[in-house]
């Protein structure tokens, strides 16, 4: 059989994919904030509600699934971010609530709050959605504040009050601020930044390809330049940022937790194959908007990028979770900090989620198989009222 | 226990009684007019009838407006175990994380990639392909029912499970004993077949409204045909797997039981309560005042034999439980409140020495003291409990939702039964009365659906793990103000929404299935 620890490497690398698609995905929110800048028309507007509509499904269902992936396989990461960066998760789940009526309410008649209101529930899950889940996923590599004590729920409720006024919880969130502390460091919104803009570039690369309107293409691609430069100054000051800084290194002897020199930069290069696919992931996104920019006639980018988003961002995951890094590092305390060895699912539970795991190349098979029956030509106005279901 | 504050775990509970309770409108709804949908498209496949297919249609569109408010409240609910109740989240995640992994890459993608098809794909696939879409979507659907409710039978009587006390937590080593255990596969029968009920229930009641408005006839009577023969096989299917509920719950969960009923003094030959008012003024469980305000009406020995096929058996009331020394169904005898909190004491000391031991690297006594908590562990929970009183669940509430739950079983029953002996006699329509009443079948079938919910979740206080872990040492180390915050956040938010979803599905049912093929 599978060894532990082979299959806390494969969890940790099962959650970097769906972290990746997940941004990769964020196309989607993307797309839902140039909602009040890119359409110049009520049929252009309705023709980019409805290509985004027919998607965000994906998006969401991958978010679900990521909490739930993550939960099974690293429950004490579930039990000390989300209990601990309460705010900053709950602001998460708000705006990812609001646009899951969105696109079904907005243009049916009597629906209390107007069109204009959903438009403006998209806007908002498209910039803080995007925002907000990049600045959580820096936290990865910059730190948050927490204790964990794994025996606590034994104390005693008096006396033994280690942990402020709660003696038998697991972890304690050490800023009063619950989460929202990590917007006090810039690397955090450099990241952030990045997500955003990268959004926004994928869903104008989405939107070059599917679009068969030539007036909204030609906007798209306008919109591209102005977004891909943002993305790419944002992404390049977290990345250079990171791979100078200090990472937390985990003994894997002792498992102590401690600071080390150039952390993230070695562990690309002491994992080749890492290292290899996160340049390669770079190479196509920035392949797929280069060309895009300069090849006016080229609609493929979307291909490029896409995957790329996915590698690269698999690739920064396996980085903070890999080679003993600890993927959820506390500041406050080192070694309370979380490795994929200390915060996993038991053994017996990783290989159960390992057997069912195996049955996701069919769930993306038939994924594949609806997208393509759903996509064979380009889409504008007059598809919307064949296929009956207008946003 | 002063320590905690009591008022963290009010607003916990209510937050998450509030969201579990919002997404409990939706989710039965679309659990039950998939499958209504789904048959319509099937009768449109089988006799190409146009008329079908615009049936199925409509019926789609309302179930679309309702999955997406589905789907935004269930990601709430999601997440919640960890941010608020974030020790229960560590304490059994590797166990409960399990199903909600599971539900989420087998289910809730096979519904989302399919309910995509079921919308758009209408000239995009074929006949048939479109057929099998609406069915996956649906049985999506279900499959999510299926592990959740996994997760949550699993939360009453915890199986397949061990205590590691090198993690502290509690870790799986059986995971079928999970996955089929037979409080979930009862909670899945009776929880999906009472959607039906409510499906049918709707559909009945718009079709119902067409008649009394005299309009789009051909729609209504295929509607009504197909509904009324489903909500009355789901009705009885209904009680069959509810009771079945009740056995298990007699057998795992005593406390529950008696509560449900306002059992106090429980025996061989108890009663099943037809129809009773539970005193509001009893204080104590061991006080001299009478449990109900008149004598109940009740059918002798039903409980008894309701739970365990035998007028004979010995059901026990709240003061038995707390009491003990009775004979369990083993052959031993059950302990006291008293003395099970003392168990649920020595192992929470040995853990915490298991614990100091382990600092100390001291491997003998390790081992000393594993064994006195493996040997104790059953009752791990009672540790933390201070009085007797707090074994008890609400009372009132428990005992009405579950009444609540079987009259509106009996009336809905006996309603779907004239619909059908009606509609297929084609002497409906001139029966006003009765399309009156069943417009009423919506909101009775709400208030069953969800007093189930309040049976399960109320009936089970205190505990979040059956005997394990109660509310108080599952919750998170947050504020209250937080959770106050969010609770009424969360409020509004699904309240304008719902008030959104409200008017948008009037709307649509006052266009009508004419009008909706745009
Ligand atoms: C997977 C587990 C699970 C599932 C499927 C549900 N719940 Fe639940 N419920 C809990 C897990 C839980 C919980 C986390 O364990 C709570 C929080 C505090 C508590 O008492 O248990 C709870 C509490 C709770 C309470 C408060 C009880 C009290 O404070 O006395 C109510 C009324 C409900 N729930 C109602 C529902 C409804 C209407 C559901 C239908 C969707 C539902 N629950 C599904
Ligand atoms: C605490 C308990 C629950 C949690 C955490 C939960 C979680 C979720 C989530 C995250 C979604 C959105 C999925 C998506 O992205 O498509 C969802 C939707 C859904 N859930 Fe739940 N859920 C719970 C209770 C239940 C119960 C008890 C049932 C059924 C018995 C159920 C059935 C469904 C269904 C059918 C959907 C599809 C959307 C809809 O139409 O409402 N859920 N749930
Ligand atoms: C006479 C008929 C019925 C009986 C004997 C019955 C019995 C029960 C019992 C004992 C429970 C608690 C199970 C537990 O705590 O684990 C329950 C739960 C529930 N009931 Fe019923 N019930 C009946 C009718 C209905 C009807 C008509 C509906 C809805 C329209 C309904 C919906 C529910 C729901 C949603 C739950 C919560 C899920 C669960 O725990 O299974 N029930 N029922």
């Amino acid at each position: 059989m599978f060894t532990y620890e082979f299959l806390q490497h494969y969890w940790w690398f099962i959650i970097s994919l769906l972290g990746g698609l997940l941004v990769f995905l964020l196309f989607v929110q993307g797309g839902q904030s140039l909602l009040f800048s890119l359409p110049k028309s009520d049929k252009d507007s309705m023709i980019l509600v409805n290509a985004l509509g027919r998607k965000w499904e994906y998006t969401f269902t991958t978010l679900v699934t990521f909490g739930g992936a993550f939960f099974a396989s690293f429950p004490l990461f579930y039990s000390t971010s989300f209990g601990g960066a309460y705010w900053v998760w709950m602001l998460i789940l708000l705006c990812f609530v609001i646009q899951a009526v969105s696109y079904e309410f907005m243009n049916k008649p009597n629906n209390f709050l107007g069109a204009k209101t959903y438009k403006w529930f998209l806007f908002l899950n498209g910039l803080l959605g995007t925002f907000l889940l990049g600045a959580a996923v820096a936290t990865f590599f910059t730190g948050s504040e927490f204790t964990v004590g794994k025996g606590n729920i034994a104390n005693l409720l008096t006396g033994e009050a280690t942990l402020g006024d709660h003696t038998l919880a697991i972890s304690a969130w050490q800023s009063a601020w619950h989460g929202l502390e990590a917007l006090a460091n810039l690397r955090n919104w450099m990241l952030g930044f990045a997500v955003f803009f990268l959004a926004r570039s994928l869903a104008c690369l989405f939107f070059i390809n599917r679009l068969a309107d030539e007036d909204l293409v030609r906007r798209a691609r306008k919109t591209l330049i102005i977004n891909a430069v943002p993305f790419l100054i944002t992404f390049l000051i977290f990345l250079i940022w990171t791979l100078m800084a200090d990472g937390f290194g985990v003994n894997p002897t002792t498992g102590e937790v401690s600071m080390v020199e150039y952390k993230y930069f070695f562990n690309l290069i002491e994992m080749p194959i890492v290292g290899i696919f996160f340049l390669l992931g770079v190479v196509g996104v920035l392949w797929g908007l280069g060309k895009t920019i300069l090849d006016s006639k080229y609609t493929k980018g979307i291909w490029f990028a896409g995957v790329g988003t996915v590698v690269t961002v698999t690739c920064l995951f396996l980085v903070s979770g890999w080679n003993n890094t600890a993927f959820y590092p506390s500041t406050f305390d080192l070694q309370s900090s979380l490795t994929i060895f200390n915060a996993s699912s038991s053994e017996f539970t990783l290989t159960v989620m390992s057997v069912v795991s195996l049955l996701v190349p069919f769930v993306l098979g038939y994924i594949i198989y609806a997208w393509n029956a759903l996509e064979k030509k380009k889409f504008d106005a007059d598809d919307l009222k064949e296929d009956g279901h207008v946003y | 226990m002063e320590l905690l504050n009591a008022s963290l775990i009010d607003w916990s509970r209510a937050q998450f009684a509030m969201t579990a309770m919002y997404h409990w409108l939706f989710v039965p709804l679309t659990l039950g007019l998939g499958v209504m949908m789904a048959i319509m498209e099937t009768m449109y496949v089988r006799t190409g009838e146009l008329q079908w297919k615009n049936t199925a249609k409509f019926w789609q569109k309302i179930f679309g407006i309702n999955f997406a408010i589905g789907v935004a409240t269930g990601l709430i609910l999601e997440f919640q175990f960890g941010t608020n109740w974030s020790n229960y989240s560590y304490f059994v995640g590797d166990i409960f994380g399990a199903p909600l992994a599971i539900e989420g890459i087998l289910a809730f993608f096979m519904e989302a990639t399919f309910i995509s098809i079921m919308f758009f794909g209408w000239k995009r696939v074929s006949k048939g392909a479109h057929l099998a879409a609406t069915w996956l979507t649906i049985l999506g659907a279900t499959i999510s029912a299926w592990w959740i409710l996994v997760a949550n039978g699993w939360m009453q009587n915890p199986v397949g499970m061990e205590f590691n006390p090198l993690t502290s937590r509690n870790e799986m080593v059986d995971f079928f004993a999970v996955a089929l255990s037979p409080i979930a596969v009862n909670k899945f029968f009776h929880t999906v077949i009472s959607s039906w009920i409510l499906g049918a229930a709707f559909v009945v009641a718009v079709a119902a409204w067409y008649f009394l408005k005299d309009r789009d006839k051909e729609f209504a009577t295929q509607s009504m045909k197909i509904a009324s023969v489903f909500g009355l096989i789901a009705c009885i299917l209904t009680l069959w797997t509810g009771h079945g509920s009740a056995q298990q719950v007699a057998e795992k969960q005593p406390m529950k039981l008696a509560v449900m009923e306002g059992l106090y003094e429980g025996g061989q030959n108890a009663d099943l309560i037809i129809f009773a008012i539970p005193n509001p003024s009893k204080e104590k469980y061991n006080d001299d005042t009478d449990p109900y305000l008149f004598p109940p009406i009740a059918l002798p020995g039903g409980l008894s034999f309701l739970s365990y096929s035998s007028f004979d058996a010995y059901i026990p009331g709240i003061k038995n439980i707390i009491e003990g020394g009775y004979t369990l169904n083993d052959g031993t005898k059950a302990l006291s409140f008293e003395e099970k909190k003392a168990v649920g004491e020595k192992a929470r000391t040995a853990l915490r020495k298991f614990k100091e031991a382990e600092k100390e690297d001291n491997k003998a006594e390790m081992a000393v003291q594993k064994e006195i908590l493996d040997a104790n562990y059953s009752y791990f929970g009672y540790g933390f409990l201070d009085k007797a009183e707090e074994l008890i669940p609400h009372i009132g509430l428990t005992y009405w939702a579950f009444h609540i739950m079987i009259y509106s079983c009996g009336a809905m029953t006996l309603i779907f039964l004239l619909l059908t002996f009606f509609i297929f006699r084609k002497q409906l329509a001139s029966k006003k009365w009765l399309l009156w009443v069943a417009i009423l079948l919506v909101p009775m079938a709400y208030a069953g659906s969800q007093a189930g919910w309040v049976v399960a979740e109320v009936g089970r206080q205190p505990w979040a793990i059956q005997d394990v872990l109660p509310l108080k040492a599952a919750v998170s180390a947050i504020s209250t103000g937080a959770v106050k915050t969010t609770f009424f956040l969360f409020l509004t938010l699904f309240t304008l929404l719902l008030v959104a979803e409200i008017g948008i599905m009037i709307n649509q049912i006052k266009k009508g299935p004419s009008k909706s093929e745009d």
